[in-house]
C-alpha cells in the first residue's frame, strides 16, 4: 500500500530487532499526551451516547470435542455516530466479534446493547426487526448474482415489506449517493469489485440504520478503491451521523477513517483509544507491529549497526517522537543552539493521522553528557517525547 | 409407412408428451419443496431438523435406488387409488412422478447448496426471515441449476416413458417395442427413435436457453 500518504520510510523493516530496541529504557511519556490506557475514562464521557455497548462477550465454538474460544470477555462502548475500528490478524476474534454485534452468532456470555436494546431479550421477529436498523457490508459484498444494482439495493426494503413506490423513493437517492445511478440495471457481475462495494453500502443504508457495520470491507480492493471505499464511508458518518464499526487487519484503514479503535489478540481487546493516541504511542507489542504497516519505523541492520558503533564513543541514540502540536516545533535546532550538541539525523518521517500531525526521528547525538542530560529533561518540559535507545553489545 | 402408421406415430408421441409432461410438472411441484427442505432442515441451515433431514433422505435414496420398471408395478394399487385405474397413460403418469419426485428434489437440493452462504449471511443481518431467504434468495439465486436440472428431469423422464407401455401407458417407447420389435418393422422402429432423439435435442436446446437467461453470474 505503498500510494497511501502514510509512506513507510524503510523497505526492509526490523521489527524483532526493533521491538527489542524500544523495550530499552525510556524517558517515559510527557505529560499532556494521554496514553491510551487512559483513553477508557475518555469513551465513559457523559456527553457521548452510547451506540454500540458489548459486555463481557464471550464465544465458544465446539469444534468436534474441543471448545474453541472465539472471543474471552470482550467489552467496548462505542459512541453515536463515531467510525469505530477493530483491528487484529486474522484469527484474533474481530470477525466474529462483529458477527456477535447483529447476533448472526449469538454470544454465549455477555450482552449486546444497540442503542439500549439488548438483543438476548428479544424474540426472533423482534431481532429480525432489530437488525433492520444494522446495516452491514462484507469483504465478499455478498450481493445476489440474479438481481440488478436497483434490485440489490431494494432487497432490504422488499423484505420489511415498503410498497414499491416507496422502494422507488428511497433507493434512488441511495443510488446517487454511492454514485452508482448510471449503472442502476447492471447486474454484479458486470461491474467492478469497488463498485460493487457500494451497491453494498447503498443496500446497507437502504432501511436507514443506527449502525453499520463492515466486515473487511476493503480487504478484497486494491488500495485506489479502498481509498474511494473509505471516503465514502466517512461522507456516509459525516451526512448520515451513522455510527461506523469496521473490523480490518489493515492499519491504513484505521489510519484513515476511525475515529476510536480497539487492537484485538487471541479473543480480547489488548489496546483500545483514539486513533492518534494507540498510533503515536502503541501500549500492545502486537499494536506495535500493526502501527509498523503504516509508520515504519523499524531501521535497516546496517543503520543500527553503523549507529551502535558510534554511540560506543559516548554519543546517544534517541528516538524523538513529535505529537500533536510539538511536531511543528524546531527541535533539531534546539537540540544543537541550546545544548550544543552535534546531532546526526539517521531517520525521521511526520505524517498526519486523523488530521494531528505526528512524526519521529531517529537520532544520533554527541556533547558532553551534562548537555545531553539536560537536553533530554528540556524536551520532556516541552512534550516532546524522547527515548533513549541502548546500545546492543 | 402407412397413413394408419404415421397416425399410429403422432398418437404415441401425445401420450409420450402428456405423460412426460404431467410427471415433470407435479415432480417439479413436489421435488423444488422436498429440494429446499433437505437443504433447510440440515445440520446449522435455517431451520435445522436432523431427524426429518435424515429419514426423508433416506426416503429419497430408497426410492431412488428401486429399479423403474418395479417401481411401475408396486405403485399399481397406489394407482389405482388415485386415478381409478391401473392401466392407460393417466395411470402411467403416477409412477412416472413417484420416480422423479426424488430425483428433482435432489437435483435441487444441490444446486440450492451451490448458492454462497454469504448471501444467506447478508440477507440474515437484513432481518429476513426464513421464507423470505428462500423465496427472495435462495432459489433466485439457485434458478439457472434448478432450470437446467428440470430439463434432466424431462430427459430421463422420456426414457422412464418407454417402459410404461408394461401398464399400457402407449407413448413412442411403447410403439417402438411392439410394432418396431415385436413385429419386426425396422421403419417404425427407426421413426421413433428419430422422433425421440429429435424430441431430447429440442428439449436440451429450450432448456439450456432457458437457464441462461436467468444465470447472471
Amino acid at each position: 500500500m505503498s500510494s497511501l500518504p502514510l509512506t513507510p520510510h524503510y523497505r526492509d523493516a526490523l521489527p524483532a530487532r526493533f521491538g527489542g530496541l524500544a523495550a530499552g529504557s525510556s524517558t517515559g511519556h510527557p505529560d499532556g499526551i494521554p496514553a491510551p490506557a487512559d483513553a477508557h475514562a475518555r469513551l465513559d464521557a457523559p456527553d457521548a451516547r452510547a451506540m454500540v455497548e458489548v459486555r463481557g462477550v464471550v464465544k465458544r465454538f465446539a469444534d468436534g470435542q474441543r471448545h474453541v474460544e472465539a472471543l474471552s470477555g470482550v467489552d467496548l462502548r462505542i459512541n453515536a455516530g463515531e467510525v469505530f475500528g477493530i483491528i487484529g490478524r486474522s484469527g484474533a476474534g474481530k470477525s466474529t466479534l462483529i458477527r456477535c454485534i447483529n447476533f448472526l452468532e449469538r454470544p454465549t456470555e455477555g450482552e449486546i446493547v444497540i442503542d439500549g436494546i439488548d438483543l438476548a431479550t428479544l424474540n426472533p421477529a423482534e431481532l429480525r426487526e432489530q437488525r433492520r436498523h444494522i446495516g452491514m457490508i462484507f469483504q465478499h459484498f455478498n450481493l445476489l448474482s440474479s438481481r440488478t444494482v436497483y434490485d440489490n439495493v431494494a432487497l432490504p426494503l422488499e423484505l420489511a415489506g415498503v410498497p414499491k413506490a416507496e422502494i422507488r423513493k428511497r433507493v434512488e437517492p441511495l443510488l446517487e449517493l454511492v454514485g452508482l445511478a448510471s449503472l442502476r440495471d447492471r447486474y454484479p457481475a458486470q461491474i467492478s469489485g469497488g463498485q460493487k462495494q457500494r451497491v453494498g453500502i447503498a443496500r446497507a443504508l437502504a432501511n436507514e440504520p443506527k449502525v453499520l457495520l463492515s466486515d473487511e470491507a476493503t480487504s478484497a480492493l486494491d488500495p485506489e478503491t479502498t481509498r474511494s471505499i473509505l471516503a465514502l464511508l466517512q461522507e456516509i458518518n459525516r451526512k448520515l451521523g451513522l455510527t461506523i464499526i469496521l473490523i480490518t487487519h489493515q492499519m491504513q484503514v484505521v489510519a484513515e477513517v476511525c475515529d476510536r479503535v480497539a487492537v484485538m489478540e487471541a479473543g480480547r481487546i489488548v489496546e483500545s483509544g483514539e486513533v492518534f493516541d494507540v498510533f503515536t504511542h502503541p501500549q500492545a507489542e502486537i499494536t506495535r507491529t500493526l502501527v509498523q504497516d503504516v509508520v515504519r519505523e523499524a531501521l535497516p541492520e546496517e543503520t543500527v549497526r553503523a549507529a551502535q558503533a558510534k554511540a560506543a564513543d559516548g554519543s546517544r541514540l534517541w528516538r524523538i517522537t513529535l505529537s500533536g502540536d510539538s511536531a511543528g516545533e524546531p527541535v533539531i535546532t534546539e537540540l544543537v543552539r541550546r545544548f550544543n550538541l552535534s546531532i546526526n539525523l539517521l531517520q525521521g518521517h511526520v505524517d498526519e493521522i486523523r488530521g494531528r500531525p505526528f512524526g519521529s526521528l531517529l537520532v544520533l547525538a554527541s556533547g558532553s553528557a551534562h548537555e545531553m542530560d539536560a537536553a533530554v529533561a528540556h524536551l520532556a518540559q516541552r512534550n516532546v517525547s524522547i527515548e533513549e535507545i541502548p546500545h546492543v553489545g | 409407412m402407412s397413413a394408419e402408421l404415421l397416425k399410429l406415430l403422432l398418437d404415441s408421441f401425445w401420450e409420450t408428451l402428456i405423460m412426460v409432461g404431467a410427471s415433470t410438472g407435479i415432480a417439479a411441484l413436489a421435488g423444488i419443496p422436498l429440494g429446499v427442505f433437505l437443504v433447510i432442515s440440515d445440520r446449522g441451515s435455517l431451520l435445522q431438523n436432523l431427524a426429518l433431514n435424515r429419514s426423508l433422505g433416506a426416503l429419497v435414496n430408497a426410492l431412488r435406488s428401486t429399479p423403474f420398471i418395479i417401481l411401475l408395478v408396486a405403485l399399481i394399487p397406489f394407482t389405482r387409488l388415485i386415478v381409478g385405474t391401473s392401466i392407460g397413460t393417466l395411470a402411467a403418469i403416477v409412477p412416472l412422478s413417484i420416480a422423479a419426485i426424488p430425483f428433482v428434489g435432489r437435483l435441487v437440493e444441490n444446486a440450492l447448496r451451490e448458492v454462497d452462504g454469504g448471501l444467506i449471511e447478508a440477507a440474515q443481518a437484513m432481518g429476513a426471515t426464513p421464507g423470505q431467504i428462500i423465496l427472495k434468495v435462495l432459489i433466485p439465486e439457485a434458478l439457472p441449476s434448478i432450470i437446467a436440472g428440470l430439463t434432466i428431469t424431462i430427459v430421463s423422464l422420456i426414457g422412464y416413458s418407454a417402459m410404461a407401455g408394461a401398464v399400457g401407458g402407449g407413448g413412442l417407447g411403447d410403439l417402438g417395442i411392439r410394432y418396431g420389435y415385436q413385429r419386426f418393422l425396422p421403419d417404425v422402429m427407426a421413426a421413433v427413435v428419430i422422433v425421440l432423439i429429435a424430441l431430447v435435442q429440442v428439449i436440451q436446446f429450450g432448456g439450456d436457453r432457458l437457464a441462461r437467461r436467468f444465470n447472471h453470474r
